[in-house]
Formats: structure tokens, C-alpha cells, sequence
């Protein structure tokens, strides 16, 4: 069969990071700080009302939008936690995970050639997702702004083909978090030259330093908004794929035709889970942020220690320090550290390209793990460093 | 709860330095802290949680809950005949408790014999001990919040994801 794969599909980025991700894989012993997961199980209460519904028997399909109960669910959360107004009938959808609804938010807005911005480095689908949707992805470096986007870089590239950004904070890979003042710029920019915001919050109950600000209660903004949201991270529930997106009407409308299309519904058990995990999981986000938290301050102080400098990121569970002092790239850094110390730790470049110089590193890893990590990392610099002194 | 305190139930074994790198707080001052913690009686002891039932040794140990009914003593109410019954050293908890009973005693022994025995010319013959009812207990699962299990928890995820 010649040309059975569509061109499209053809010239999407071979990720270059997979073969070092199935070395790790097949590697034992590792300490891992490359794992975009809490470390935790959903708390019992959850996966508890997940057996008790297929012990009922609820093994059908839900309504295309999603369970009721878990819409309404949603619709409470985000009233008492944010102060906003959405109405589960119209104007919320269940989605799997928070990527389903990143991919039927740009399926359903993009004409082909539409630009999409995407601030990187960012979470490694964004670019891919808007290619296969016809867009295309026109890439905002945030490197030399604190891996934030400016109102400055923001103006630089906006042009009357730009239709959409997509804005994720507290950030994957970097941790970084926007604080209301600064979001409240961005916004003015995007409602004057009419460009969609859709906002990937998925990490937004883990921000330690502020309140988090969600992005439809800035002034003006709920009717230009697709607020993304989800239960993996916060929750602990990456593998039940749980996800919801909330908007303006026609917008979740459209997203639902292909929804139903595609996808029908989110699995019952899944949804039965989530919507227990709004109304009794309070209490276990907040020990697992608290953990996170002490986990990030003891990490962002020894990384800053070793050398590899790192700001103390607001948000999700990730630290994004730089490995330039020591002359390797990315990758280079992260295949050398894997095989000399066993640590594995994700390349910046994983990001794209101006990830260069960087490493994602998790720290949803037990703190004992951690002190291990680091004492490993500790050598590998020590080495390096007494190696290059003896050639010098 | 302080920071310090729930950081420090969950591993006693956490250093000063430790705690400072998590909180921010200077290791000088987590010092004083536990220290006046130690002091006034708020952290009473560290110690390590371990699972009998793995420990090889031929002086296997039975506890027992025991409910006992007693007399309160005017003025003193139950506190004084509570605390002749938790000074024995076999006695490893005590509570009051409401409902039938008024005393929750658990006791731990080398064997049956020893806890009867106990229960038999020690416990029941106090003053004021109006009765008792003994439960061996068959099984321990969790206790204090740790689930008493024999493997150790296997990693479930994946080592790289995004």
C-alpha cells in the first residue's frame, strides 16, 4: 500500500524525545521525576463511589453532554469557588480528560490556516492538536520573559488570522502561574482584537503562592472564554479521564455535535467518580497541595543549591530549571543523567524548541524519592565538574 | 494543626534541616518550636509503627479489648479508678467511652493465659470494677491510620509521561 497515511498525519513531528522515553522505560531501578501525574491514588472516597455505581448497575451510556448530577456538579464548584455562572444545560460539556476538550474546542473554531497561539514551552500537544484541527500554531518564546506571556510578545504577533489563544496556567512544563493584574492585560488585548481565549486551568486548584484567577471572571471575558478544567491533577484521577469544558453557548454547542459524533460520552463509571469527588474530595486536594507544596520548597531551594537554577514556580507540580552551566543541551543532559545516575528527568526541548537549555523535572514523587533524586543529581554535577577541571 | 506537627506525625524522623527546606521556616526556629512541643507535652515520643506479624519471634503476643463497667467514685468521677487500671503495664490503651460500657481497656500479653489471667485477678477485683467483657482480637488490619500490609505498594505509573 503506498500513501496510506495521510499527509497531514505524514509531516506531523516525529517526537524525537520517544526513544529516550522508551529507554527509560525499559530501564529499572530508575527514579523517575519525569511523570506529568500525582503520585498519589484517587482518594477512597472516589474510587469508592466507582464501585458502588458498577455494583448498581450503572453500565450505560450517559447523555452526550455528560451526567446531569456531574454537570450540576460543575456548575456548583465553579460558582462557590470562582463566583461564576454557568448553566449545565447549555453551557457545560464532559469531556475525556481536558485534551478531548482542548481537540473538539479547536475542531470547532478553526477554518483551515487559522493561527492559534501557543506560549511555549508548553504542554506537548497544543501545537500537534491545531495542525490536525487545519490550523496553525504560531509559537509565542517566553523564555526571556519569565516563560510568561507579555502583553509585548502577545501585540508582536497578533494579525487579523489569529483566531484563538491557548493560555495554561499554573504551566506544564514550568510551573509558572499568572497573578489576576497581569492576566487582566492580557485579556484587555485579546477582547480588542477579537480573539478567543481558551484557558487550559486543569492545574489551577494546585496554586500555592495566590489565589488562582480563573479566566472568564476577568472583566468582559466569560462571553470570549472556553474555560478548560478537569479532575486528574487535583483530584488524582489522571486514568479515569474526566475533563469538562464550559463557554458561551454556541461555542459548547458546536464542541458537542462532534463530541457525539466521535466520542458519544465519557465512560458512566468515570463520570460517577467525579462527581462523588466534587462533593466529598475537598478535603484530600488540600493535603495533597499542602504535600506539594512543602515538596516544591524543599526542591526549588537544593536545585538552586546544586547550581541548576530554578524560580520557585506558583503552580501544578513541576520545576523547570536551567542546565546551561553545564555545557550539555537538553537532551544530552537528561540521556547522560539517566545512564550515569539513573534519574530520569524530561528535556526541555520536549516542550519545543525554546525548551532548549532546560529540564522538566516532577516532583509528584515521594519525598524520599526525592532526597535520593537529588543526591544522584548531586553527583552526576560533582563529576562533571571535577572532570572538566582536570581536562582544563 | 501547625505546620511542623503534621509534617513531623507523618515521619518522626524528619530533621530540623529537613522541615526548614519545606516550609521556609529557619531549622533555629523548627529547633525551638519542637522543643517547646516536646515540653509541654504536645509531641509526647517518636517511634516507630511496626507490624508484628512480621517479626519472628517465638513470644508471640494477644491483645484484648476489654469493656469494663465501673462505679464512679464520688468527686473523682471515673479518672481515678482509670488510672489505677492504665498504670499495669499490660494495659496499652485506655479510653472512656459512652454507651454501655465505661472504660475501654486494651491489653497485651504473651499468650491467652497471661491476658485471663489479667483480666481474671487483676482487673476484675478492683474496687469499683463492676464488670467486664473480654474480646480477643484475631486480626489487626490498620491502626492509626497505617493500613498493616505485607508487600510493599508496586509503582503503577508509567515513568515518563507529560
Amino acid at each position: 500500500m503506498k500513501n496510506i497515511i495521510s499527509k497531514k498525519v505524514q509531516i506531523m513531528q516525529p517526537s524525537g524525545i520517544r526513544a529516550f522515553f522508551d529507554l527509560v522505560l525499559g530501564m529499572e531501578d530508575v527514579i523517575s521525576l519525569g511523570v506529568g501525574e500525582p503520585d498519589f491514588v484517587t482518594p477512597w472516597q472516589i474510587r469508592e463511589a466507582g464501585i458502588y455505581s458498577l455494583e448498581q448497575g450503572f453500565t450505560s451510556y450517559t447523555s452526550n453532554k455528560g451526567l446531569y448530577k456531574l454537570r450540576l456538579g460543575i456548575q456548583r464548584y465553579l460558582k462557590n469557588r470562582y463566583g461564576l455562572e454557568y448553566c449545565p444545560d447549555s453551557q457545560i460539556l464532559i469531556t475525556v480528560g481536558v485534551s478531548e476538550a482542548l481537540d473538539l474546542s479547536l475542531r470547532a473554531i478553526i477554518n483551515p490556516g487559522d493561527k492559534i497561539l501557543i506560549p511555549v514551552p508548553s504542554y506537548v500537544s497544543y501545537g500537534p492538536m491545531t495542525e490536525l484541527a487545519g490550523g496553525r500554531p504560531v509559537y509565542l518564546d517566553t523564555s526571556r520573559s519569565g516563560f510568561k506571556v507579555t502583553p509585548e510578545i502577545l501585540k508582536k504577533n497578533i494579525d487579523p488570522r489569529v483566531k484563538a489563544i491557548i493560555l495554561n496556567y499554573p504551566t506544564n512544563p514550568t510551573g509558572v502561574s499568572y497573578r489576576r493584574n497581569e492576566l487582566s492585560e492580557i485579556n484587555k488585548i485579546l477582547l480588542k482584537n477579537n480573539i478567543l481565549c481558551i484557558c487550559d486551568e486543569v492545574y489551577g486548584d494546585l496554586t500555592y503562592d495566590f489565589e488562582h484567577t480563573a479566566f472568564p471572571t476577568l472583566p468582559g471575558a466569560k462571553a470570549n472564554t472556553l474555560y478548560l478544567n478537569g479532575f486528574s491533577k487535583a483530584y488524582a484521577m489522571t486514568g479515569w479521564r474526566v475533563g469538562f469544558a464550559c463557554g458561551p453557548e454556541e461555542i459548547i454547542s458546536a464542541m458537542t455535535k462532534i463530541h457525539q459524533y466521535t466520542i458519544m460520552c465519557v465512560s458512566i463509571t468515570s463520570q460517577m467518580a467525579a462527581a462523588e469527588a466534587l462533593v466529598s474530595a475537598k478535603n484530600s486536594v488540600e493535603q495533597m497541595k499542602r504535600e506539594y507544596r512543602r515538596r516544591r520548597e524543599f526542591m526549588t531551594g537544593e536545585l538552586n543549591l546544586l547550581g541548576l537554577e530554578c524560580s520557585r514556580p506558583q503552580g501544578a507540580f513541576y520545576l523547570f530549571p536551567s542546565i546551561k552551566g553545564t555545557g550539555l543541551s537538553s537532551m544530552e543532559f537528561s540521556r547522560k543523567l539517566l545512564d550515569e545516575e539513573k534519574v530520569a528527568v524530561v528535556p526541555g526541548t520536549a516542550f519545543g524548541p525554546y525548551g532548549e537549555g532546560y529540564i522538566r523535572i516532577s516532583y509528584a514523587s515521594s519525598f524520599d524519592n526525592l532526597k535520593e533524586a537529588l543526591a544522584r543529581i548531586k553527583k552526576f554535577l560533582e563529576k562533571r565538574r571535577y572532570g572538566n577541571q582536570k581536562k582544563g | 494543626m501547625d505546620e511542623i506537627l503534621e509534617i513531623l506525625e507523618k515521619d518522626g524522623r524528619m530533621s530540623p534541616e529537613d522541615i526548614s527546606k519545606m516550609t521556609g521556616k529557619k531549622p533555629a526556629d523548627i529547633k525551638k518550636t519542637v522543643k517547646k512541643y516536646e515540653k509541654e507535652g504536645v509531641i509526647l515520643k517518636y517511634k516507630a509503627v511496626i507490624n508484628r506479624e512480621l517479626v519472628r519471634e517465638n513470644d508471640s503476643e494477644v491483645r484484648a479489648l476489654i469493656e469494663v463497667n465501673i462505679v464512679p467514685q464520688k468527686d473523682l468521677g471515673f479518672d481515678k479508678i482509670a488510672e489505677r487500671i492504665y498504670s499495669f503495664p499490660e494495659v496499652t490503651s485506655c479510653y472512656l467511652i459512652s454507651g454501655t460500657y465505661d472504660l475501654l481497656v486494651v491489653i497485651e500479653g504473651k499468650n491467652l493465659r497471661t491476658v485471663s489471667n489479667f483480666v481474671a485477678e487483676k482487673l476484675s477485683c478492683l474496687e469499683h470494677v463492676r464488670g467486664t467483657a473480654t474480646h480477643f482480637l484475631l486480626k489487626k488490619y490498620k491502626e492509626d491510620g497505617v493500613i498493616l500490609k505485607h508487600k510493599p505498594e508496586e509503582n503503577k505509573r508509567i515513568a515518563i509521561s507529560y
